[in-house]
């Protein structure tokens, strides 16, 4: 690689300077908008109402996105945006897990908007380096690097033909290019997609920082929801942002010993109990594969089964063993949780970087369930292999999971073919097949092209283009296509707990884990026998969850660490411990003096903006909130049979109806019949909850309340209301 | 290797350990602002410094924290990003921080504290 020489080949099309602006508490003030077509760059002053309401990053990416686009916009307009805010907590040092950005665009995928979150510098230098939010419009010409140094207050835009698209090579590439130095390395943040995202759907983003003690470039994700695709889409090969001189109180805020107090607090909990809790320093969230076995809701084969005899090879046990650790193992600075996992020296077994010793980030449970256990596959190296290749190539390990496990099932279920596959087996558990399928969506060729535009894609040409199924099979195709909103599901098997059926398809953007994750309150603990209990659950824990998508935190410090006295308190999953740091850290940070109320208050707002967003893209009404038959019981005979025990009971204790005598055919339809009914029953609980109507569109008196009752979203929902 | 070595059991509770170091850190006689910690009231009083252990080298995300020819472990204050990463991985709790400061604050054995106390609880070794 010669980085002088891809340097020079630059084409520099405008050099703008900004003021370096000033942080206080927690805030500039200030949002940086490049439009692409026009090469124009400009700040603008973030509107004291619009701070006010919606906080920050998600909810200044979802108000910016509202406002700078219509009902006609597509994925693929030019004015659409990539939205990356990280908000006003995001930055500090002393809380573990601050360090968080959110992006927002409108989703090749789901055609609505999407959000995604991720770790890395990124978010939080771009606001030391003077802004809240970066609003990324418009379309270049051809491959352009946008280049922010928060030192010198500049924002370049160049044409950058040379450099390849691939993330371990460019976010390595840039970051050299850029930092005078080895020690100038940690200022620097790259965000880049991959070949793939080129062509899928399924295109992410990687956000970069700098390992000084391994001396790497690591990447973290915004996986979900293609964004990669949008950015690829705009031409952009790279943002990049260089900032130096962090300090503990670069946000400036209003009360330091108050985040000191609450950063202490969770370092020693860390400290203290991360090896008898979850060991998340040792094995980050691959401790979760032997729970979720245990309990009957890994996925295996998609989501057909929840645990395989084989889950003890792709285990945390086995991958402690591949991890390479540093105490210092986070995303961000001062994150004592660590969770962010490496494999060195891991030598590849096919693609284009066939035999070359990598850095794998990862792989952490979604991928190890994703691309592993959903797909019958149990090989820890192959769920390396294929997790270095969506980093590198820019897709998001959790669809292309979830998507190779439904293609298998189709296969084998003879509605795929050999014909249609171009020659693929792609029997459950076939690593030859599914690593090859991912290298087609970089090469854009074969049917991992058509794979890559997602599932609920695949489900439509079946069905639509290539045709001659029967009734039963096309049922089939939809009932075990795991897909809500067009975004692939998460991988966890939601079949026993209705609450989490709600958790997955009632959310905003599709079936992802990070609103609602009840499985174990609602089907182990039985905590939530009604349905109104299980919707106050789907009201509270969204918006608590929402929360940290506005103020720029990870989640995972709020409960994958537990104060001592936890199990003492009066709901001991809502750790209460840590939601009152939380308030502490935000009031610290900002100035403010908000409480519980307040805080949800301000997540209910963006909610329900992006519940409007979403009507006003065409889609936020309840028939949008119904999820695929397979993520509520058991799809076919040999599902049922397999847990027959279990569901003869279900009928026979929770429904009343004695299933003696009756075939498996005859329990599969009525247990679907009950349990269709059941997750009806659910929606009209959560909506009544969350001051919807029962086309699940917010009342007007629910904006009042929230005090955004504004024209535009008045607008948008009156031809809906009762 | 400099450090101190401390004897509990002839420590009165006094505090001028205390008081020397803040002073002579931080310019004022304020326990908080000590790097070497009394704790417990009347007859029994335990002292909390730090061991040299360098545990906390391996925390600090930024290499802020490092051990010198003489072995005792020091903050650079330029380089540290204020985490406090290191109090809460202390062992002995002997990593402090306080509210008037972004970057925490430890014992670097300079012994004004030793000279200080009135028992020969305190001792720096070299």
């Amino acid at each position: 690689m010669n980085v002088s020489k891809m340097k020079a080949a630059h084409r520099n099309l405008v050099n703008y300077q900004y003021e370096l602006g000033r942080v206080w508490r927690g805030y500039t003030d200030r949002i940086l908008h490049i439009d692409l077509s026009k090469n124009a760059v400009s700040t603008k002053k973030v509107d004291p109402e619009v701070k006010e309401k919606f906080v920050g990053g998600r909810g200044y990416g979802m108000w910016y996105l509202f406002q700078s686009t219509n009902e006609n916009t597509k994925w693929n307009s030019p004015e659409n945006e990539i939205v990356i805010s990280a908000g006003p907590i995001a930055g500090i040092t002393q809380y573990p897990g601050s360090g968080k950005s959110y992006v927002v665009t409108i989703s090749p995928l789901t055609h609505a908007p999407i959000d995604s979150n991720v770790g890395g510098y990124f978010g939080p230098y771009l606001k030391f380096a003077g802004f809240d939010a970066l609003e990324l419009q418009g379309k270049a010409e051809k491959d352009v690097i946008v280049y922010i140094d928060g030192n010198k207050g500049t924002v370049s835009i160049d044409e950058a033909p040379e450099e390849p698209l691939d993330s371990h090579l460019l976010a390595e590439i840039l970051t050299e290019m850029y930092a005078m130095n080895e020690e100038d390395k940690k200022h620097i943040s790259v965000v880049s997609a991959g070949t793939a995202a080129d062509y899928s759907n399924w295109g992410m983003l990687n956000f970069s920082f700098y390992d000084p003690r391994r001396k790497m470039v690591r990447l973290k994700q915004a996986g979900r929801g293609g964004i990669g695709r949008v950015f690829r889409d705009k031409r952009v090969k790279a943002l990049i942002v260089k900032y130096e001189g962090l300090k503990g109180d670069s946000n400036n805020p209003a009360d330091l010993g108050l985040i000191q107090d609450a950063g202490v607090k969770v370092h020693k909990e860390v400290h203290d109990y991360d090896d008898v809790q979850n060991q998340m320093r040792a094995r980050g969230t691959s401790y979760l594969v032997s729970i979720m076995d245990h309990f009957d809701i890994l996925p295996v084969n998609n989501f057909k089964y929840g645990c395989h005899p084989d889950t003890h090879k792709i285990d945390d046990k086995v991958y402690k063993k591949k991890f390479t650790l540093s105490e210092c193992d986070g995303c961000w600075f001062g994150c004592t949780l660590a969770c962010a996992k490496v494999v060195e020296g891991f030598e590849l077994q096919t693609g284009p970087y066939q035999g070359q010793k990598v850095l794998v980030d990862g792989p952490e449970y979604e991928t190890i369930a994703g691309v592993g256990s959903n797909c019958g596959i149990f090989d820890p190296d192959f769920i390396i292999e294929n997790n270095f290749y969506c980093d590198t190539y820019g897709i998001d390990t959790i669809s292309l999971g979830t998507g190779v496990a439904y293609v298998m099932e189709l296969y084998e279920a003879g509605i795929l073919t050999d014909e249609l596959t171009g020659g693929l087996n792609l029997n459950f558990g076939n690593t030859d097949s599914a690593m090859e399928l991912l290298h087609q969506m970089a090469r854009n060729e074969g049917f991992g092209a058509i794979l890559g535009q997602g599932i609920r894609y695949v489900k439509q040409w079946l069905l639509n283009e290539v045709g001659g199924f029967t009734a039963e099979q096309q049922q089939f195709i939809k009932d075990v296509c795991m897909e809500c909103k067009g975004l692939e599901y998460s991988e966890y098997v939601p079949k026993e707990s209705l609450a989490q059926q709600g958790g997955y398809s009632l959310t905003n953007k599709g079936p992802q884990h990070d609103e609602a994750w009840l499985i174990f309150d609602d089907m182990i603990h039985n905590l939530m026998p009604t349905f109104e209990d299980k919707a106050e659950a789907l009201y509270y824990f969204p918006l608590f969850r929402t929360w940290f998508s506005l103020v720029g935190l990870c989640k995972l410090p709020w409960n994958d660490i537990k104060p001592a006295d936890n199990a003492e308190t009066e709901k001991p999953s809502l750790i209460i411990g840590h939601v009152h740091n939380y308030i502490d850290v935000f009031n610290g940070v900002t100035g403010q003096n908000i409480d519980l109320d307040q805080l949800i208050k301000q997540s209910a707002r963006v909610y329900n903006l992006q519940r409007i967003f979403n009507l006003r893209c065409g889609f936020g009404t309840r028939e949008h909130d119904l999820p695929p038959y397979r993520a509520l019981g058991p799809v076919t005979v040999e599902e049922y049979e397999s847990r027959q025990e279990r569901y003869d009971s279900q009928l026979q204790d929770k429904y009343g109806v004695d299933p003696t005598g009756k075939s498996s055919v005859e329990k599969v339809a009525l247990m679907r019949k009950l349990r269709a009914e059941g997750y009806e029953g659910l929606c009209d609980a959560v909506y009544k909850r969350r001051g919807w109507n029962m086309n699940a569109i917010p009342k007007i008196s629910t904006l009042q309340e929230l005090n955004i009752a504004y024209q535009d979203l008045v607008q948008l929902i009156k031809p809906y209301q009762e | 290797m400099r450090k101190l070595i401390v004897d509990s059991s002839k420590c009165t509770g006094c505090g001028q350990c205390e008081i020397t170091c803040s002073k002579a850190f931080f310019k004022e006689e304020n326990p908080q602002k000590s790097a070497i910690r009394v704790a417990g009231e009347s007859g029994e009083h335990d002292i909390t410094v730090c061991t040299q252990c360098g545990k906390c080298i391996d925390v600090c995300p930024v290499y802020a924290i490092t051990q010198d020819k003489n072995g005792v472990v020091r903050i650079n204050k330029k380089e540290c990003v204020g985490c406090l990463s290191c109090v809460g991985f202390c062992d002995y709790l002997a990593m402090y921080y306080h509210h008037d400061y972004v970057v925490p604050f430890k014992c670097v054995a300079c012994g004004l504290c030793v000279r200080s106390c009135p028992t020969a609880a305190l001792t720096l070794v070299k």
